[in-house]
């Protein structure tokens, strides 16, 4: 499993006309390596994500994995968003294997691989449990699951971890790069947290805005799992600060930016 | 109510556990009473004036007299068969013709926006204005009034679906076109059960409606249904018969609003509590 990713020349525009969103864009995945996308919010790498995933065409450009040009979403390449969105209607199990049944999967290896998932994720004693009652951790576990069900060759993470608390994130930051990793699956996480960018990331790519671009590149090059307490972890944090701060020559952002809130913080400590 | 907790009375330890186990039925049932009175009162009042005697058979006296009767004779059943097959075709159509629209509008916000002026107007006819336009096209009575029937049932649906529609995550929907559904799957494993309870309390409403219609409906023309028992029995100044029916059109539709609330429960996927 796993598969490159290039991205070839992406510039976007939503209408002819309009300002451009992305421009530019050039960058090689390698197949199993894990990237994240950092970058305030309104820099486009959402915007860049979903072109990963085939949920949006680039107005220029095209996005390729495996050597094939993206013209639809699949199950091969799979995104997870903030927000789970399990459906209520079915229970655990069902949520899993979603997208086998959508494939065409028989119902025993549906089973058999939804309890392999279950396993992997910690969740196997709430397989038939109403996704409703699952904590918010365990709903993205659930995610995370249903996400890995298709053995897809990329996954994608728009920000997937940032609506839970501190402990519950950390532990699937840990997790899903691991688990990626373990199964060689190409992993593109955008975020706009610096500790989440040096714990899952072989690789971080920095972006400005207006326009949306790849500023500069930073090779994090820790061995894993990643350790947060040490000091080669802290020195890479800082090194990413300081592009970071080069690359959009910092001006302070009004309070309520929760990016430019968490930047400062980030510096201050 | 009182006899009720008098029974109660000899367990003297256990009566409020009791009482907490009756209670819920002893609400309505007191309900029932207060309404049983004044029934009886207004059949007394009847009965005290001399212009309004002939009426007396309205009381509950006799018309339970009557309706005992009735239950024992072909006539109320083959009138209740045939209202209940009216009803049952004009909710069949409407929820056929509903729901595909009401997916439709609630999908795409062009059609809504196209849709919503000149349903909302026609909703507002009363489906027994399209009367002699329905005998007109339908060569028999029976379709006439399945399809007031369907006029009556159609809007609740259709609304009630698209505004279901129209509440749906939009993230459920990108997840599973992330994961790779097609239009079908999508409307299978996402729109349809993400919608059920949408659907069905349009239906319930429908219910609701098409039941107040039918009876009117089945004034006109047709000699057999519910509608036509009250007007036969008025003819033939059989005052209790009619009130009997009456009382029976009462039990019918609450009983129908009764499955309808069985069923959205049913397919109620929202965790309560």
């Amino acid at each position: 499993m796993g598969a490159t990713i290039s991205l070839n020349a992406i510039s976007h525009r939503y209408k002819p006309g309009a300002a451009t969103v992305l421009e530019d864009i050039d960058d090689q995945i390698k197949s199993g390596e894990r990237v994240v996308l950092i970058g305030r919010s309104g820099c486009g790498k959402s915007t860049l994500l979903h072109m990963i995933a085939g949920l949006l065409m680039p107005s220029d450009g095209c996005v390729k994995i495996g050597g094939r040009q993206i013209t639809r979403p699949s199950a091969k390449w799979n995104m997870m968003f903030q927000k789970p969105s399990l459906y209520p209607w079915m229970n655990v199990r069902d949520n899993v294997g979603l997208g086998l049944l959508f494939a065409g999967a028989s119902k025993a290896d549906i089973a058999e691989r939804v309890d392999q998932l279950l396993e992997m994720v910690g969740l196997a004693d709430k397989s038939r449990v109403n996704v409703q009652s699952l904590s918010g951790g365990q709903q993205q576990r659930v995610a995370l699951a249903r996400s890995l069900a298709t053995r897809p060759d990329v996954l994608l993470l728009d920000e997937p971890f940032s609506a839970l608390d501190a402990f519950t994130r950390a532990s699937l930051q840990q997790e899903v790069a691991g688990i990626c990793g373990e199964l060689g699956i190409t992993l593109v996480t955008v975020t706009h947290d610096i500790d989440e960018a040096i714990l899952m990331a072989d690789r971080v790519l920095i972006m400005a805005q207006n326009p949306g671009r790849i500023e500069s590149r930073l090779e994090v090059g820790l061995p894993w799992p990643r350790d947060p307490a040490s000091n080669e972890f802290q020195q890479r944090r800082r090194a990413l600060m300081d592009l970071f701060q080069q690359t959009d020559s910092v001006t302070p952002l009004p309070e309520k930016d929760r990016d430019g809130g968490r930047l400062r913080r980030v510096s201050n400590g | 109510m009182n006899t009720l907790a008098s029974r109660a009375r000899p367990a003297a330890p256990a009566w409020p556990a009791l009482w907490r186990r009756v209670a819920p039925l002893a609400w309505p049932l007191g309900g029932i009473a207060v309404m049983l009175f004044v029934w009886w009162l207004g059949g007394l009042y009847l009965a005290s004036n001399p212009e309004t005697m002939m009426f007396a058979n309205f009381a509950p006296g006799p018309t339970f007299a009557a309706l005992w009767r009735m239950l024992g004779e072909t006539a109320l059943w083959d009138a209740i068969g045939a209202s209940l097959y009216r009803i049952g075709a004009g909710l069949f159509w409407g929820a056929l013709i509903g729901i595909p629209l009401g997916i439709l509008i609630g999908y795409f916000s062009l059609a809504m926006r196209m849709a919503n002026l000149p349903f909302q107007f026609l909703r507002m006819i009363s489906p027994l204005a399209w009367m002699p336009l329905a005998v007109l096209i339908f060569d028999s009575w029976d379709g006439a009034i399945v399809f007031l029937i369907l006029m009556a049932a159609l809007w609740p649906i259709v609304f009630s679906t698209a505004h279901g529609v129209k509440r749906i995550d939009p993230g459920w929907f990108k997840v599973a076109r992330n994961l790779g559904a097609d239009s079908l799957q999508m409307l299978r494993r996402v729109i349809l059960p993400a919608v059920m309870m949408d659907m069905m309390a349009g239906i319930r409403l429908a219910v609701g409606v098409a039941w107040v219609v039918l009876v009117p409906a089945e004034y006109l023309g047709v000699t057999s249904g519910l509608g036509y028992a009250i007007n036969d029995a008025r003819d033939t100044l059989d005052y209790a018969a009619l009130t009997a029916v009456v009382l029976v059109i009462g039990v019918i539709g609450y009983a129908l609003d009764s499955v309808c609330v069985m069923l959205m429960r049913r397919f109620n996927w929202q965790l309560e509590g």
